[in-house]
């Protein structure tokens, strides 16, 4: 599939002085193309190796899938070339047909995705069209868009600063809408038909990474700061949690401020010695720190549980009353409060309330800490750190406390995933964690608090719905994550509203002054 | 003496394989400014692709061992390039100019990707490799019972790093193509106004990348013998350390931080935990970039208003 997402050249760039026909140029990198898929395939795909006994390597061969993918790959590039060349009928028509024949009756269609068979290879029939038809699609969908963008030439910059600028406007208006809307679904739905256990379940882990997105924002959106580490603050939460759980008996909303602060302490630790790093090296000594704090608390086995982690974690209470069927003596328990039917659903209901206040609480705090003139620094030193230091803002200072802050929303988080799983282990805490949560803060348009939780819905919501993909799942999460990307380079919702105006805004917003 | 010796030798092996990987980061880090996430595992797929080479080799019945070194090697080698140059061509190139972080969100997508479509493709479980050259020179201490081994392995992954880092100052320092990827280094924009072919450059850059990446996973196979999906991630990291150790950007750079960050390791197993060797080497990415937040051989970056 190597090719196929290939972006499209500039016109003009293959039609030089003199040039050839578009024919040969397209069977010149069709050629190239097939040649590149071979390579490709011919040792990864056509060979399955396996350990037999854990000790010999044998192999099975499947060179009829790298045939095929020889075979039909160069068709697309070959389709994509002409059309690139201003001969768009014929991808629309073979990859229109294509795609019908990969996802329609013609073969063994997406319904039929057998995915608990593993043997003799994963890539089984129905995984390889669906992957083909996206291909066909691809195609196709470039040749619409070609066609309908025929004769009109290449758009001049103005031009397309204009529609950059109507597109960050459109963003800035659906964020307005669509902000309560979702506010409003999310409360409402957990009474609503489709929202049952399971729904409201996954709700719950979709909700936890938005507030990690929105805690994370802080840092990367707001402050600058690339932190490729936060899953560390995220581990120190819900093992604070644990600890204080299980040595101490604290209940959940007793340890919940603790944990924060820990957490934010945690934090201006390890943010002093590097914030005087820039960038990428902020970056990569965060992700260093993010992998130190995993391996102490696999090897610090005394305190930590070593891999195993820490288990029975004291359960989520309404405030003091437990969701038990039976609580133990003098103990009033939620249902009997309500004078309720037990159910264990109330406690994932409850759960799936408080997370969504906390996320909440976290926006709220974010949205108002940006008119502060802590907020303010903040931005400003993301745009330029030697003229903050000129105009004196210390910004040491100005960055620990952006760290600190968002390590405290993570420490909540954290603490609250620790008392839902009522267990946490290292592995939870992975670095690949900590590039999700970062994926969806830049995913959703940095700055962007829809564009967050949005894209959080895509990227975890989504994988969770479509569970029974299983292996392919976390293939398809990857893939998305790269085409989400260069669908949308800037994020889903990207659009930078400036903090302060010189006057208030009126009616009709500039559309200039609000794009960057 | 003798003991710190044995792992002088283990460290030296293990940081040629780690700079082998940090010039790949290094020079893309030189070239467009970003962090391809993606080359620790483009390095997995390398080492795949030595591995099954050896195996194919193995079941064709070519027993000579140099023969069989030179398949592996070059097949791994050539297989792999295509791999780092498709990767840049699908998820780098088209978000040439766009924000800093597009193109790292990017990359840690392609190295999900990659790592699932090994796992996919190969299944999830480690693949043990039968040792190819073993043996080696045992220098015996003066009077202490300890012998040190010299292995034969250890002595040609030292002699090809050496000489592959050869090839590769040759081709920066004399040839247009090194040229070339100086230019734009240094201005990307005004090597492109004077006619250097940037889009080219940069994917010549990733396919040396990745094929030196390649030659560090066929290394690793037949060092420790044993392959997984997920072995580009920790290997990846620590390259990436070893490439900020000696100063980003900087070519002898990468292969000092990489020898650096092996001693390091070595060292640090044999003497306190090996548990905490990677917290060692994190330490002292730490401890450096605090005081010295070039590198070691980087050049202070100035800032103009």
């Amino acid at each position: 599939m190597a090719d196929t997402t290939m972006e499209k050249r500039l016109p003009g760039e293959a039609v030089a002085s003199k040039a050839p026909s578009p024919l040969l140029v397209a069977v010149k990198e069709t050629i190239f193309t097939a040649v590149l898929v071979f390579l490709l395939g011919v040792l990864m795909v056509g060979f399955q190796t396996q350990a037999i006994q854990g000790q010999y390597l044998s192999f099975v061969t499947r060179f009829d899938d790298v045939l095929w993918a020889v075979a039909i790959v160069p068709i697309g590039r070959f389709l994509l070339a002409l059309d690139r060349q201003g001969q768009s009928w014929p991808a629309l028509i073979v990859g229109g047909l294509a795609f019908l024949y990969f996802f329609g009756a013609g073969s063994t269609g997406v319904m039929e995705l057998d995915v608990y068979k593993t043997l003799p290879l994963p890539f089984e029939e129905a995984m390889v069209n669906v992957i083909f038809g996206l291909g066909a699609l691809l195609v196709f969908g470039t040749a619409i868009k070609s066609l309908r963008t025929a004769g009109q030439g290449r758009r001049t910059l103005p031009a397309r600063e204009a529609a950059e600028a109507r597109r960050a406007n459109f963003a800035r208006r659906l964020s307005v809408v669509l902000g309560p809307v979702l506010v409003a679904a999310a409360v409402v739905l957990p009474w609503t038909p489709w929202g049952d256990r399971q729904l409201v379940d996954s709700l719950v882990l979709v909700l936890t990474y938005v507030m990690l997105g929105w805690g994370l924002n802080i840092v990367v959106g707001l402050a600058g700061l690339l932190d490729l580490g936060y899953v560390a603050f995220y581990a120190v939460g819900a093992y604070t949690y644990a600890k204080l759980s299980t040595e101490l008996g604290l209940t959940f909303w007793e340890s919940l401020p603790i944990a924060g602060i820990f957490s934010a302490a945690f934090g201006v630790a390890l943010g002093f010695p590097v914030l005087r790093l820039r960038g990428d090296y902020l970056a990569i000594v965060t992700l260093g720190f993010g992998e130190m704090i995993r391996i102490v608390l696999i090897n610090w086995q005394a305190f930590t549980g070593g891999p195993n982690g820490i288990g029975s974690i004291g359960k989520i209470t309404f405030f003091g009353f437990p969701f038990e069927r039976k609580a133990a003596e003098g103990v009033t328990t939620f249902h009997e409060l309500f004078g309720l039917q037990f159910s264990g659903s109330h406690r994932v209901y409850f759960l799936y309330y408080v997370i969504l206040v906390l996320a909440l609480i976290t926006n709220f705090a974010t949205i108002r800490l940006r008119k502060l003139p802590i907020g303010r620094a903040w931005e400003a030193l993301r745009e330029d750190e030697t003229a903050c230091r000129a105009l004196g803002i210390n910004p040491t200072n100005t960055k620990l406390t952006a760290f600190a802050i968002g390590a405290m929303f993570a420490g909540f988080a954290g603490s609250f995933f620790a008392t839902r799983q009522g267990f946490v282990s290292p592995e939870s805490f992975t670095f690949i964690e900590s590039a999700v949560i970062l994926s969806i803060v830049v995913l959703g348009g940095m700055g962007s608090q829809v564009g967050v939780a949005l894209a959080a819905i895509l990227l975890i919501g989504l994988p969770e719905a479509l569970r029974e993909l299983a292996l392919y799942r976390m293939l398809a999460f990857g893939a998305s994550m790269v085409l989400i990307m260069l669908w949308r380079p800037k994020g889903l919702l990207s659009y930078r509203e400036p903090t302060i105006l010189l006057h208030a805004r009126n009616k009709k917003p500039m559309v200039s002054g609000t794009v960057k | 003496m003798e003991y710190l010796l044995q792992q002088l030798i283990n460290g030296l092996t293990l940081g040629a394989i780690y700079g082998l990987i940090a010039i790949g980061y290094t020079m893309v880090y030189g070239i467009i400014g970003m962090i391809n996430f993606a080359h620790g595992d483009i390095y997995m797929v390398g080492a795949f692709q030595a591995m099954i080479a050896l195996m194919i080799v193995g079941t064709l019945g070519i027993s000579w061992v140099p023969l069989q070194l030179a398949i592996m090697l070059i097949v791994a080698l050539v297989l792999t390039a295509a791999y780092g140059w498709t990767v840049e061509r699908i998820a780098y190139r088209p978000l040439r100019g766009s924000t800093r972080l597009a193109p790292l969100i990017s990359a840690i997508g392609m190295s999900i990707v990659l790592q699932n479509y090994v796992q996919l493709l190969q299944g999830p479980r480690p693949k043990p490799v039968a040792p190819v050259i073993r043996g080696g020179f045992a220098l015996t201490g003066s009077d202490s019972g300890f012998v040190v081994q010299l292995g034969y392995l250890q002595i040609m992954i030292i002699l090809l790093t050496v000489a592959l880092m050869t090839v590769f100052a040759y081709i920066i320092a004399k040839t247009s193509l090194g040229r070339a990827q100086r230019a734009c280094e240094q201005d990307r924009k005004m090597a492109s106004l004077l006619g250097v072919n940037v889009d080219l450059t940069i994917s010549q850059t990733f396919i040396i990348g990745a094929a030196l990446a390649a030659v560090a996973g066929m290394m690793v196979t037949l060092y420790y013998g044993v392959n997984d999906f997920f072995m580009g991630f920790v290997a990846g990291i620590k390259a990436f350390t070893a490439a900020v150790l000696g100063g980003i950007g900087s070519l002898p750079g990468a292969m000092l931080g990489g020898i650096l960050i092996g001693l390091i390791e070595a060292i640090w197993s044999a003497y306190f935990s090996a548990e905490y060797k990677d917290v060692a080497a994190f330490g002292v990415l730490v401890l450096v970039l605090i005081f010295r937040p070039t590198g070691l051989l980087g050049r202070p970056e100035v800032e103009k208003v």
